[in-house]
């Protein structure tokens, strides 16, 4: 498996000896708490500005000052985005890790670092960028105290002198970076040619990695999942937010709230057009969210998966007296506290069928940052429709890190939003029954409290309820109430978002995956070609439940490869509960569970050696 | 029979101040055991409203779980109700107040409900002073999973099998004063007039009014040895002061002797006229509050009465900040942005 790729490296390598341009993956190895994640942006930012595809992933400790922390800045020509496994550039700045850090580093890698880490002890195959740090920051920052903030963005200087970053844009970057503080940026703008200067006259270029301006990036913005799902949430019209801070969640709630109060003030009388509560604990958020939604407010909260666990009880009561809620779970490693800073995709099958009893939720799975802004309005859309929680199944990687994208588009469709009774309905029925299927679509018809009707009246329970929503333990009520509800998540089926299919000629392998294993995928696809000559199909789930598309898919494919993260295959398990036992048996997995996002060279691997290819 | 009778005089229909009869605001009837105090506390319920002319369409009755949240189906059958899950009414309360600031909340919870399952939710709907009538029926024990002891039941209280209580009891007043509810009272179910005043002030009062009603529970917890049993309550209830209740609709002048009463003006310029039986109280002093409720239970005795009320604190919808109209109704010209935010944080973003 390995084998294969390093032939092909080296072939590409002898074509062009000295040089790759626009492919390389940059880690920088820092402690966190020490204003490398300003450095890293920049370094970022001013990659995209000179127009190369570039993406960024912070592996951070849940911790805020004194451990390690990881940045991978990956640029490629090809636009791949997904994280790559191999370092080609490092940067290393923490005592505490280089050794290890500089352990995994394929021969000849260039290391930026520190002089006084002595790199050159623990590996002799390397290409040694040794910078003084300490004696370039002491003239530029004269405030000592300053010194441990400014000191990494020499490194920022060191790389662009090294690559070929274009100044202009590192500067560019880093007054964006800064914003309004000037003097911190002109002060670390001064590190940051310090850097440049000192390798321009001491480090003479001894790798093959070059930088060169390109135009792939034009018009795009960078993004991080979780600012884009606010903006969504404020352009589907939220009026109530609960929510409980948590990792990695808590930027979604904030960023939200930043843009709420510029754009959701009213001109007029400056009074909020939405309220936002920091709840005392998710049990409370998401409680907070079903009374909005049960009162007609477009309410949701966001959440990873212990906040998750915590609200199985109130989901339950959603789904049983029927309230709309959106839930946005930023997913995070588990079980338990787990990893609580990396990624994964491990709450999707307790998600699906959260709450005791026989419950089934719609989840959708946003893959970019620009569906964490359009599901985002699916999701408040389909759960006031569908009357019932729906969740928004995001994760870490695309939460928290920065992502290119087209810009969104402004909404066209307006807002959905279900069946609602208002008294003049009312007095053209004479009355309604809450519960009762009038469409046959599952979905009864609701009044909002304050509604000015004396048949609008309702009494929303958990316990057992008839048509009418009045008590009752009768076993056929009961049995045709579920009935109902079954039939709710059949009309739930064509509503949600559809797979996106591609490839679909059949045969072969196929490849099943959702949320943000579709970058390590879409490369795979690549490698697989490449080096198998295989051309695989591929279908991205974007929401649960499944529609036949899916079995479809299946159905065409000899084997298909479920890719997921998460050790025991939930979104294949999933499947599994919903196909025919005859297409389960066309069913693999590929499963990456270590917290880190998943890349394209573990899943061709993974594929080539069940397929026995190597 | 070709003999005519006159047919008697209908009594005249009695109705509210917005032409509603007391019949208006009754609910179905109640499962609960025959004499359980929560059915009075209904009845109470249905008579405040009625008296107080409220439009039941602005109410919204919720509760958590327990034989007391059964009880808001047994008053004002045509209001919007929601009975949520264990303790966790208060969220549900708060949601919905957010989503439409105009309707008029009443929460039933028990003292199982609110002292152990809900304890976290009962705090942080006290501190936030969320508009809402809170009601304990307060019985000391769990009666819908027959009769094991609650957080409210006072040390040396014992169950019918003979279980002796050796934990202190939580004084839900006490917690609800210290954490900033606004309107801080308890009463006894069998004290109608009291209760009805009560109530009354509630539904004039703009903040959290939290009620702590000693509701006994006819089934586990009436025996001779129970604190909360009726009999213990009639023998140890000792009232603040004589109160009474002026709606802001009712031109009434009161008459009383300086000194002997204090008249307290609510949100709606209603009144609560608090006669003084022996000690002076100011149920506006936080700590003269929190003192009288610590002496009480020292001396074993059941307080009741208006312990608290502060009419100046903001409650939790003003600091929002909210446009008048309903969130949850509002079009969606005043929800959905226009382009150009959405342009300038593209802009921004590049």
């Amino acid at each position: 498996m390995g084998v294969t790729e390093v032939t092909l490296s080296e072939v590409e390598n002898q074509a062009a000896p000295h040089r790759v341009v626009n492919d390389l993956s940059i880690q920088v190895a820092t402690v966190n708490g020490s204003g490398s994640q300003s450095s890293n942006l920049v370094l970022l930012r001013a990659i995209f500005q000179m127009g190369i595809p570039v993406s960024g992933k912070n592996l951070f400790p849940s911790n805020i000052a004194g451990l390690p922390t990881w940045f991978t800045i990956r640029a490629s020509k090809d636009g791949w985005i997904a994280r790559r496994k191999e370092i080609d550039f490092l940067v290393a700045m923490n005592p505490e890790t280089v050794e290890e850090d500089v352990q995994t580093l394929a021969p000849q890698t260039p290391v930026v670092y520190d002089e006084k880490l002595d790199v050159g002890r623990f590996r002799n195959d390397l290409v040694l960028y040794p910078v003084p740090f300490d004696q370039l920051v002491a003239p530029v920052c004269p405030d000592a105290k300053l010194r441990k903030l400014v000191r990494n963005m020499i490194y920022v200087g060191v790389v662009a002198k090294l690559l070929g970053i274009d100044m202009a844009e590192v500067e560019k970057a880093l007054r964006k970076q800064f914003q309004k503080k000037v003097k911190a940026a002109d002060l670390n703008f001064k590190a940051v040619v310090a850097g440049y200067d000192f390798a321009d006259q001491h480090l003479p270029k001894a790798d093959r990695f070059w930088l060169e301006r390109m135009n792939a990036t034009q018009g795009k913005i960078l993004i991080e999942g979780n600012a884009a799902a606010a903006l969504g949430c404020m352009f589907a019209g939220v009026t109530v937010v609960s929510w409980y801070p948590i990792t990695p969640s808590s930027s979604l709630a904030e960023t939200l709230i930043s843009y709420m109060k510029r754009y959701r003030i009213d001109p007029e009388t400056k009074k909020a057009t939405f309220a936002i509560v920091q709840a005392e604990d998710e049990l409370a958020a998401l409680g907070m969210v079903i009374g909005a939604g049960w009162a007609g407010a477009r309410a949701m909260t966001s959440t990873a998966g212990p906040g998750i666990s915590l609200m199985a009880e109130f989901v339950g009561l959603g789904y049983y007296a029927e309230v709309p809620a959106v839930i946005f779970d930023i997913q995070r490693v588990g079980p338990s506290t787990g990893l609580p800073t990396r990624t994964s995709q491990g709450d999707i099958l307790s998600t699906a069928v959260l709450s005791h009893g026989d419950t089934k939720h719609p989840l959708l799975f946003p893959s970019s940052v620009g569906e964490c802004y359009s599901m985002a309005m699916d999701a408040f859309d389909l759960a006031e429709e569908l009357q019932t929680p729906v969740f928004v199944m995001s994760d870490l990687d695309l939460g928290m890190n920065y992502w290119m994208s087209d810009p969104f588009p402004y909404p066209t469709r307006p807002l959905r939003r279900g069946k609602v009774l208002t008294a003049e309905d009312l007095k053209q029925r004479g009355g309604f029954l809450r519960y009762a299927d009038v469409d046959g679509d599952g979905i009864g018809y609701r009044t909002l409290p304050g509604t000015n009707h004396p048949a609008a009246g309702y009494f929303a329970r958990g316990s057992g309820h008839d048509e009418r929503a009045i008590y009752s333990e009768k076993p056929d009520v009961y049995v045709r109430n579920m009935d109902r509800l079954a039939r709710k998540w059949e009309t739930a089926r064509r509503l949600v978002p559809g797979p996106v299919i591609e490839g679909g000629a059949g045969g072969g392998i196929g490849i099943l995956a959702c949320g943000t294993s579709h970058w390590a995928v879409i490369e795979s696809l690549d490698q697989l070609k490449r080096e198998y000559g295989v051309e695989a199909g591929y279908c991205r789930v974007r929401a649960y439940p499944f529609n036949d598309q899916v079995a479809d898919f299946i159905r065409r494919h000899v084997s298909t490869y479920v890719v997921e993260q998460n050790r025991d295959g939930q979104l294949c398990s999933l499947l599994k509960l919903e196909l025919d036992p005859e297409d389960t048996a066309r069913l693999r997995t590929v499963r990456h569970y270590n917290g880190l996002p998943i890349d394209a060279r573990s899943v061709t691997d993974s594929i080539a050696q069940q397929e026995g290819w190597n | 029979m070709a003999t005519t009778t006159a047919v008697p005089p209908a009594p005249p229909r009695r109705v509210n101040r917005i032409g509603l009869e007391q019949a208006a605001y009754k609910g179905n009837k109640s499962t609960l055991c025959a004499g359980c105090g929560h059915n009075a506390i209904s009845e109470r319920i249905i008579e405040a409203f009625y008296e107080m002319g409220v439009e039941p369409h602005r109410v919204i009755k919720l509760s958590g779980i327990g034989c007391s949240s059964k009880s808001p189906a047994y008053f004002m059958r045509t209001s919007h109700g929601f009975n949520a899950v264990h303790g966790r009414m208060p969220s549900v309360a708060t949601g919905a107040m957010l989503a439409n600031r105009h309707l008029i909340a009443i929460g039933v919870s028990g003292d199982g409900d609110t002292a152990s399952i809900g304890i976290g939710q009962f705090v942080h709907l006290m501190r936030r002073n969320l508009p809402i009538i809170y009601i304990i029926e307060d019985n000391g024990c769990y009666g819908l999973t027959k009769g094991q002891f609650s957080a409210t039941a006072d040390i040396g209280s014992v169950l019918k099998t003979g279980v002796v209580n050796d934990l202190p009891p939580i004084d839900t007043c006490a917690l609800a004063i210290q954490l900033g509810a606004t309107y801080v009272a308890r009463s006894f179910s069998g004290d109608k007039r009291q209760l009805l005043a009560l109530l009354e002030g509630a539904i004039a009062h703009r903040g959290t009014a939290m009620l702590d009603v000693i509701s006994p529970c006819v089934t586990f917890n009436d025996h001779e040895g129970s604190t909360k049993s009726y009999s213990y309550v009639k023998d140890h209830d000792e009232p603040l002061g004589d109160l009474s209740f002026v709606p802001f609709f009712e031109d009434i002048t009161v008459d009383y002797d300086p000194g002997t009463t204090k008249e307290i003006t609510l949100h709606d310029g209603s009144r609560l006229l608090l006669k003084k039986l022996g000690e002076d109280y100011d149920p506006t002093n936080k700590v003269e509050a929190l003192r009288v409720l610590t002496e009480s239970h020292e001396r074993g005795e059941v307080v009741t009465g208006l312990f608290y009320v502060n009419t100046q604190r903001p409650d939790f919808l003003q600091l929002m900040n909210l446009v008048d109209e309903p969130l949850a109704t509002l079009p969606e010209s005043r929800v959905r942005p226009p382009q150009a935010a959405l342009d300038e944080v593209m802009e921004s973003l590049r």
